[in-house]
C-alpha cells in the first residue's frame, strides 16, 4: 500500500551534535541516521564532523573515522571496502549507493546518510534484508536442466555467454530494490528489481532449460508487473547494471511466448 | 535468539521524503498524477458537450465559467496534463519494445517530455488566444 508518511515510531527527531575535532579546519559535516533497539526512543539524525586531513576519500572512510574517533556505537555493515561485497549499501546524499565507492568530494556540502529506504531498521544504518534474500531464493538462482548430464561441463558459445554480461555482475547489495517506489509499497508481493534481474540472468542463459517454469512463476500482477519503469533501480545501481532493462526483457519474453 | 521480552518494534527507514527527486522518478509520478487528472478533465469535456446539447443559455453559462480566469487556468492545466501523459505514453511504447533504458538517455528523455509538454501547451494556448 502507498503510504507517504512514516509510522509514529519511525519519525526522525533532531539528534545530538557531536563536538568538532580540534586542531584542524578541514572538516566535513556528516548527518547520520541513528536508532538503537535498546532505549525505546525514536530515530534521530546525529551531526558529526570528520577531520578530512586524517580520513580517506570515500564516504565509508568518513563513517569509519567517526566510529574510530568520535562515537564507537555507530553501527553499519561493511566488509571489502572496494565495491564487490555489497555490504555498505545505504542512502547517501539522497541516492542508494555503496559507501565505499562514493567519494565525499562528489557530495555538495553536508553528507547525509540514511539506511536503505523503506526497510525495517535493526540498528542505525543496518536494515533487515531477510525478505530481500528470500525473494532471491524464490527465483531459484541456479542452473536447471532436463537433458541428460553431459560427460564434462555444460557448454555455451561465446555469443551465448555474452548474453549474461551486465546480469551476472550483481552483488545483491539491495540498492536497486530499496530505491524502487513500487518495492516500497509492495515488497511483500513484488519481487523487486534485484530478484528480477537475477531471474532474467537464468532466463537468458542458453544452458538453462526451466525457462517456461521460471516465466510461469513470475506471471502475476504483482511479482513482475508491479514494475512501472520508474527507473530508480537503474539510476541507483552502483555496479552500473540495468535492472529496468532486464525486467523489460522478462515482460517481452512473456508476450513472445504467447504469440 | 533468547529475547524473553519479545521483539522490539523496529522503525521503518525513511523513503520518499529523503530520496533525491531524479528526473525519471519525477516524470513517472507525474504520469500517474496527470493520468488521474485526465479523468476529471474528460468529465469537464462531457459537461461542456452536454451543455451544448441542452440549451443555448446553459451553453453560454458554461462558456462563461470556462472563460473565467480560474476556468482558463484549469483548461491550460488539462491541456498540459494531456500532452505530458501522451508524451509519457509514447515513451512507454518504446520501453515496451525494449528501447530507451540507458541510464543517461532515460533521464534526458524524462526532462525532454517535461520541456516538450510545457512548450506544446504554450503553443496551443498562444494559438488559441491569437485566433
Amino acid at each position: 500500500m502507498v503510504e507517504l508518511t512514516l509510522p509514529k515510531n519511525s519519525r526522525i527527531e533532531p539528534g545530538k551534535t557531536w563536538p568538532k575535532p580540534t586542531g584542524t579546519k578541514n572538516l566535513r559535516e556528516y548527518h547520520i541516521y541513528r536508532w538503537s533497539p535498546d532505549d525505546g526512543k525514536n530515530p534521530t539524525m546525529d551531526t558529526y564532523f570528520v577531520d578530512m586531513d586524517e580520513c580517506g576519500p570515500m564516504v565509508l572512510d568518513g563513517l569509519l573515522w567517526i566510529k574510530d574517533n568520535i562515537d564507537a556505537t555507530l553501527t553499519l555493515r561493511r566488509s571489502c571496502r572496494e565495491g564487490i561485497c555489497g555490504s555498505c549499501a545505504m542512502n547517501i546524499d539522497g541516492t542508494n549507493t555503496l559507501a565505499c565507492t562514493k567519494g565525499i568530494e562528489e557530495i555538495g556540502n553536508v553528507v547525509k546518510v540514511y539506511p536503505l529506504p523503506h526497510m525495517q531498521v535493526i540498528k542505525d544504518l543496518v536494515p533487515d534484508l531477510t525478505n530481500f534474500y528470500a525473494q532471491h531464493e524464490a527465483i531459484e538462482p541456479w542452473l536447471q536442466t532436463k537433458s541428460p548430464q553431459p560427460q564434462k561441463e555444460w557448454l555455451q558459445s561465446h555469443e551465448d555467454r555474452e548474453e549474461l554480461d551486465g546480469l551476472y555482475e550483481c552483488i545483491l547489495c539491495a540498492c536497486c530494490s530499496t530505491a524502487c517506489p513500487s518495492y516500497w509499497w509492495n515488497s511483500d508481493r513484488y519481487m523487486g528489481p534485484a530478484a528480477l534481474l537475477q531471474s532474467y540472468r537464468w532466463l537468458v542463459d542458453s544452458r538453462d532449460e526451466a525457462t517456461g517454469e521460471r516465466l510461469d512463476d513470475l506471471e502475476d500482477p504483482f511479482r513482475l508487473y508491479r514494475c512501472h519503469t520508474i527507473m530508480n533501480c537503474t539510476q541507483a545501481c552502483p555496479k552500473g547494471l540495468n535492472p529496468a532493462k532486464a525486467i523489460a526483457g522478462i515482460k517481452k519474453m512473456m508476450v513472445e511466448r504467447k504469440v | 535468539m533468547s529475547d524473553v521480552e519479545g521483539r522490539v518494534k523496529r522503525p521503518l527507514s525513511p523513503h520518499l521524503s529523503i530520496y533525491k527527486p531524479i528526473p525519471t522518478m519525477v516524470v513517472s509520478i507525474l504520469h500517474r498524477i496527470t493520468g488521474g487528472a485526465l479523468y476529471v478533465g474528460t468529465l469537464l469535456m462531457v459537461w461542456w458537450l452536454l451543455a451544448a446539447a441542452s440549451s443555448e443559455a446553459y451553453f453560454n453559462y458554461i462558456n462563461e465559467i470556462m472563460g473565467s480566469i480560474i476556468g482558463q487556468f484549469i483548461l491550460i492545466g488539462f491541456t498540459w496534463a494531456l500532452i505530458q501523459h501522451m508524451l509519457g505514453g509514447v515513451k512507454h511504447l518504446f520501453w515496451d519494445v525494449g528501447y530507451g533504458f540507458e541510464k543517461v538517455f532515460s533521464s534526458r528523455i524524462a526532462i525532454f517530455t517535461l520541456i516538450g509538454s510545457i512548450s506544446i501547451t504554450c503553443i496551443i494556448w498562444l494559438a488559441a488566444y491569437a485566433i
